[in-house]
């Protein structure tokens, strides 16, 4: 039967051709489209993870309601007591400190005169001063341009094109100018260890990266911290955890009125990102519903061109004893066979760009070089099992459907003006 | 209908005529304000949140052009020296053992943690120069008779375009103020009380700094000790003293 229907759809190419193309571009447009847009949705949450928000982050409630003017006068202390409480309630999480902070670097000349001033944005993580996964969860080691990871006090990694914009050298001294954490003045020299780039503008401009002890001197920080952030030790990101841990690390503080209470947040409450990720979410899923409607719609108008032009063929079947129902069987199986076709080639042809996308990317880094949002400059799609099936099933069933609507017509056909239509 | 109109503007003629010119009001305040050059000793206190914080400072201005302020403590900050010259201002860091000149939009950034900013520190000139004034109202501050003046800059380089001033109708000084931007939003708010003798002068001792655009009770500004008119050496007012 398979084999029957096969030969029919390969030597009446009027038959399939137009379908399979239709199909194809609905299939290759589908996995595309969902594989990009998953890629670039899934290294914005990694880069923001990774960078800010953690899986989970705990702050106080003060530090948490300005956490974009990084207060770290409404830091958390005795921060030693509060990571010790939340490695006990939630051992399967990974526990890390970071402060954040924003001042001023002043490079000197060789005189000791400011050769160039710029704002940046420090953040001070265990590089050297214990064992935290920091270096490998930051990616700092393919990140740095040149020089080393700093290994003792004083030293600091700056942004690659803060480096090259004041011609900054290895071994250079900056000097760090902000404001403790109980608002006095603070200045400090540091020696660039090395220079790094992450691929996003708004940290290679002007930014540090500093051991946190040395960031706790500097800021009169001592057993406090801006920021505890948690990662899952599975790796991935699970909202659904995340939620768990979050409602049971905050009820404990529900009743509280001290505005230094810890918090906690999840990934998802942070930088806007829930808006992110719904918003791919929906737009995924309207873009699969659009294409399988207005393939529907096309496949259903292809199906009645061509069962106006098998209009003679179907006429002398049902004269011939077969049923309508197997015809209308016969009809649905054809289609069934090119949506399979079609889908096979459009999942084919789409997973390969999205491979294409995956390995090269889209380079956009010009349009963000005043880009303060953390963003990664190439776009890249990203492999996921679900794009096996994701424009797969949608072509198949846009064909089944279309060939079902237009099918109905062989129903319609009287079988006593039968003969007298065959005349014609 | 002349008359008519005549009728409904009199009574308006008559207040306006009332209220005394704003020019020679700012020209009074800025006669206790200002003087030729100055010596000072005060303390910040930092209203903070979790808790308070006392900077202690000596400061020399000489005309509107030239101040130097040392830190004298906290420990912290002790040694700390800033000279302002004209419209450049250089920091002196002993940890670091090195003088940083500021510009820019860090001169808009807090001094110490403080509500007031560099640029609020820096700013030395007389209103009358700065300013377009005129009374508005009068009105009665903690049982002190005030007029309520209008300023409105008059130059480019001012970091308030506009502002509102309580002025003591008998001594002459400020005693409530509101510091707006071009946008004409509120941006900080000044309170200053123990109002002294001074000579032939009248000077608040205390002046609350709020930055409205922060959370806490602000700044007190409590002057300890004040010279005006002695004579302050030249070598104050340059860069090497920062390292002295």
């Amino acid at each position: 039967m398979i084999q029957f229907l096969l030969k029919g759809i390969l030597r009446d190419k009027n038959r399939s051709v137009l379908p399979i193309i239709i199909i194809t571009i609905g299939v290759v447009l589908t996995i595309t489209l969902s594989g990009f847009m998953r890629g670039v949705l899934g290294d914005i949450i990694n880069e923001n993870a990774r960078f800010e928000t953690g899986h989970v982050k705990v702050m106080t409630r003060a530090y948490a309601k300005n956490k974009d003017q990084l207060p770290n006068d409404l830091a958390i202390l005795n921060t030693q007591q509060l990571t010790q409480q939340l490695e006990k309630q939630f051992p399967a999480v990974e526990w890390v400190e970071r402060i954040r902070f924003g001042g001023l670097l002043d490079i000197p000349d060789t005189t000791g005169q400011s050769k160039g001033q710029g704002p940046a944005t420090a953040l001070a993580v265990a590089l050297h001063s214990k064992p935290s996964g920091e270096i490998t969860r930051l990616n700092i080691t393919n990140s740095l341009v040149s020089g080393s990871i700093p290994t003792q006090k004083g030293q600091v990694l700056v942004g690659q094109i803060f480096a090259e914009k004041f011609n900054l050298k290895i071994g250079e001294e900056i000097t760090y100018i902000g404001t403790t954490m109980n608002g006095s003045m603070t200045f400090q020299n540091f020696k660039v260890s090395g220079t790094i780039r992450f691929g996003s503008a708004a940290m290679d401009k002007g930014f540090l990266i500093m051991d946190i002890a040395d960031a706790r001197q500097l800021l009169d920080m001592e057993n406090a911290t801006g920021e505890l952030l948690g990662y899952l030790k599975e790796g991935a990101y699970n909202d659904k955890k995340a939620v768990q841990m979050c409602d049971k690390f905050n009820v404990t503080y529900l009743t509280s009125k001290d505005e230094f209470a810890p918090i906690m947040l999840r990934l998802k409450e942070q930088n806007n990102l829930a808006g992110y990720i719904d918003y791919v979410d929906v737009t995924s899923s309207l873009f699969v519903a659009i294409f399988v409607f207005a393939m529907s719609i096309v496949l259903w108008n292809t199906g009645l061109l061509g069962g106006l032009r098998r209009y003679q063929e179907f006429g002398i079947r049902l004269a011939l004893g077969e049923e309508k129902g197997h015809i209308y069987r016969t009809l649905l199986y054809e289609a069934l066979l090119i949506g399979i076709i079609g889908s096979l080639m459009g999942t084919f042809i789409g997973l390969g760009i999205v491979y294409y996308l995956q390995t090269v990317g889209i380079d956009i880094s010009s349009f963000l070089s005043n880009a303060s949002m953390l963003m990664p400059t190439v776009l890249r799609a990203k492999f996921t099992p679900d794009l096996l099936y994701i424009g797969f099933i949608p072509g198949l069933f846009a064909m089944v459907l279309g060939n079902m609507l237009s099918g109905i017509g062989i129903y319609q056909r009287e079988t006593a003006t039968l003969f007298k239509e065959l005349e014609v | 209908m002349k008359k008519l109109l005549y009728l409904i503007l009199f009574p308006f003629v008559l207040l306006a005529q009332n209220y005394p010119n704003a020019n020679i009001i700012l020209q009074k305040v800025d006669d206790n304000m200002n003087s030729k050059n100055r010596i000072l000793e005060s303390s910040m206190v930092i209203h903070g949140r979790r808790s308070d914080r006392t900077v202690s400072s000596k400061g020399y201005t000489e005309d509107s052009e030239k101040s130097f302020t040392e830190y004298l403590s906290p420990e912290r900050d002790k040694g700390t020296k800033m000279l302002k010259l004209d419209d450049r201002l250089w920091i002196y860091s002993p940890t670091t053992d090195r003088t940083i000149q500021l510009s820019g939009h860090m001169l808009r950034q807090s001094v110490m943690g403080s509500d007031l900013s560099y640029e609020d520190m820096m700013e030395n000139r007389k209103l009358k120069d700065l300013y377009n004034a005129k009374v508005v109202a009068e009105e009665t501050l903690d049982g002190r008779k005030t007029w309520l003046l209008e300023l409105t800059a008059k130059v480019e380089d001012v970091a308030y375009e506009k502002r509102k001033i309580w002025i003591d109708q008998e001594r002459f000084v400020p005693l409530k103020e509101e510091l707006y931007a071009k946008s004409g939003k509120m941006l900080k708010k000044t309170v200053m009380s123990d109002v002294v003798r001074m000579g032939n002068r009248w000077y608040p001792k205390k002046i609350n700094y709020k930055d409205v655009l922060k959370d806490g009770e602000g700044t007190d500004f409590i002057v300890s000790t004040i010279q005006f008119d002695v004579p302050i050496p030249d070598y104050i007012f340059s860069k090497a003293s920062l390292k002295k």
